[in-house]
């Protein structure tokens, strides 16, 4: 009985094998396009669109209100400072304002902001996915959504086949031919000696592996501005929003990584790169190390011959909304910086990784059973350091850049915060400019 | 399809709390994805440590007084129930229900928001604002180079201004009437956009 099986099996199983290496392994590699993912990503957008206008007809007295800024604020906040607003309250005193003066009413400006950050947080906001206004037909994202029809929920329900019984063993494959591939091509590679040849091969087995592994997260990226691609001895910024992001900038281009050394599957990766072209791998011990950190930075990019590294100076995964604090330690190394910016469209899948409440596998899981990711890389021209200005200015202006680019918010608070406490500058800060209020400029009487 | 019902179902005395509160079950959600969100351990309730770990409460120079509005004398934990209850304040006032002499004060009336604003300055609670809270309610909103005696002056002159039957402090009637001018509504509500 269980011959028989495998008798018929055995053929399906060859054919779909060989169906999966013409049709996408082949064109991946080679970096050309059959059409297929664009066939499918109209199909899908059609569908979604449908599925939304089902929603809205739905909906009745329950508006579903356009959010007036892009960040999907929950509450409405206004724009004005703290002088605006206490000014205004103070235009109904029963007497005369005198230059500088205090008010019962002044503390409620500082009690709705109080509340308002109670309800929704401008900082934590940016650390838990972006809201959508419509459902992309992942159960993941439907807060807000009560049930609708039954055609929508057949349509739902065939995406979960669709994604769970058809897309993601598709992808896990592919992910595993891409994977395998990658450490022994990198390994064989690294045989040869150090020539010409060698790092055109090695640029060729990263470039056609990471396709692959994009192909398995049906990554659908555009590029931009490609005249401003990073040349050798740079250093690469980006914004940072999952480990995808590596995969994602490494289909256009080689890039040496920096990170610190793993144990397990990605430890073996990690060594298997190395072989076929000199990464940077850091110890847990040695990343304490600033000193060690910046000089072994330093080494690689004085070497012109060796490939520009790249880096995320936030530090942690932000959902993409808005672009955090860079750690000034990157733009202490010296050498030319290279900006990326990174923006996903939050519409066929949510690829931001929440790592309170996602674990690596999980995570992963969760992309291969996504629609599709979809982002946009935009190349910037280098920036270098200027005169008179220090690391930190030097990194702010850089993420300024990045933030304009990708469309995201500058926000001045640190990546940290997702997990530290604020520092007492802040309040100090707010509490100046109210004094500054309350008895004017000079502060003797 | 949907977690809104599976959500609904988790939140004990949810319809209690919409009719007490006026809340919609959209917003009521959301609060409670916010409740969630700030009770990292997962315990049920919250606690004036996790008021403090959101970032722009800590900035805030009234911030622990805020705190201290939701939780109840002598108690160190809030669950949803009264977080919601407290947040109920600052809905924007509906004026579309008609107002029935019979149903109690509605949570988010001018009084009740007046009230709130209260308690930020009469922090011994004794129901009147004395210089003493005044002097302490001002230390915390201004910068450290502030001197006493520019904080005693700006007190002397609040008080003067407000209190009305000379007893040195000013009861919650003159607080109210010291602001009778200023629109609480609009200045005290949170508007949801979705």
């Amino acid at each position: 009985m269980m011959e028989d099986f495998w008798a018929s099996f055995f053929p399906v199983l060859m054919i779909w094998f060989k169906c999966l290496v013409l049709l996408i392994m082949l064109p991946a590699m080679f970096g050309i396009s059959l059409g297929i993912t664009e066939t499918y990503m109209k199909i899908l957008i059609k569908t979604l669109e449908w599925a939304t206008h089902r929603i809205q007809r739905a909906s009745r007295a329950e508006e579903i209100l356009k959010h007036s800024s892009s960040n999907g604020g929950l509450i409405q906040r206004d724009d004005s400072s703290l002088e605006q607003e206490i000014e205004e309250l103070r235009r109904n005193r029963p007497k005369a304002a005198e230059q500088g003066d205090f008010t019962l009413s002044d503390v409620l400006y500082f009690t709705r902001k109080g509340i308002e950050s109670i309800v929704e947080d401008d900082v934590t906001q940016r650390f838990t996915s972006e809201e959508l206004v419509s459902w992309n037909l992942l159960t993941r994202t439907n807060n807000n959504f009560q049930y609708v029809s039954v055609r929508l929920t057949i349509l739902w329900g065939v995406g979960v086949i669709l994604r769970y019984c058809i897309l993601l063993p598709l992808r896990v494959t592919l992910a595993g031919i891409g994977i395998s591939w990658l450490v022994i091509g990198t390994t064989l590679v690294g045989f040869l000696p150090n020539c010409r040849v060698k790092g055109w091969l090695s640029e060729l087995v990263h470039l056609m592996c990471y396709r692959i592994c994009a192909r398995s997260l049906s990554a659908t990226i555009h590029y931009h501005k490609k005249q401003n691609r990073p040349k050798k001895g740079g250093i690469c910024v980006a914004n940072h929003t999952s480990p995808i992001d590596v995969v994602i900038l490494a289909n256009d281009g080689c890039y040496a990584m920096v990170g610190q050394v793993h144990g397990g599957l990605m430890g073996v990766i990690q060594r298997a790169m190395e072989r076929s072209c000199p990464h940077i791998w850091f110890e847990r011990a040695e990343m304490r190390d600033r000193h060690l950190v910046t000089q072994r930075l330093r080494d690689h990019v004085n070497d012109k011959t060796k490939l520009p590294i790249l880096i995320f100076p936030e530090g942690t995964c932000v959902n993409n909304t808005s672009v955090m604090m860079f750690k000034k330690g990157s733009f202490e190394i010296g050498g030319t910086i290279y900006p990326l910016a990174i923006k996903y469209d939050p519409q066929f899948g949510d690829a931001f990784w929440n790592s309170s409440k996602y674990n690596m596998v999980s995570y992963l899981l969760r992309m291969m059973t996504s629609w599709a990711i979809v982002c946009n890389v935009w190349y910037m021209p280098p920036m270098t350091q200027e005169e008179g200005e220090n690391a930190v200015q030097f990194a702010n202006r850089v993420k300024s850049a990045i933030a304009q680019q990708g469309g995201l918010v500058d926000l001045a608070w640190d990546g940290a915060l997702k997990r530290g406490r604020v520092k007492d500058s802040f309040k100090e800060q707010q509490q100046k400019m109210y004094s500054h209020m309350v008895v004017g400029d000079d502060s003797s009487d | 399809m949907g977690s809104t019902n599976s959500t609904l179902i988790k939140i004990p005395n949810v319809d209690e709390l919409i009719q007490e509160t006026g809340f919609s079950t959209a917003h009521i959600i959301r609060l409670h994805d916010r409740f969630k969100e700030l009770d990292k351990e997962r315990r049920g309730y919250l606690c004036p440590q996790d008021f403090g770990a959101i970032k722009g409460l800590a900035i805030n120079p009234i911030g622990d007084r805020i705190i201290g509005a939701f939780f109840s004398p002598g108690r160190e934990t809030v669950d949803f129930y009264t977080f919601v209850k407290i947040l109920a304040h600052f809905r924007p006032a509906d004026n579309s229900r008609p107002k029935e002499s019979s149903s109690p004060e509605p949570i988010n009336s001018r009084t009740n928001k007046l009230k709130f604003v209260f308690q930020m300055y009469d922090i011994d609670k004794d129901g009147k604002i004395s210089r003493i809270d005044l002097l302490k309610a001002l230390r915390s909103m201004l910068e450290m180079q502030v001197t006493e005696e520019q904080l005693d002056s700006i007190v002397d002159r609040t008080i003067q201004e407000a209190d009305l039957d000379g007893d040195d402090a000013i009861s919650f009637e003159e607080f109210r009437k010291s602001l009778e001018k200023v629109n609480i509504d609009h200045k005290m509500s949170i508007r949801f956009l979705r």
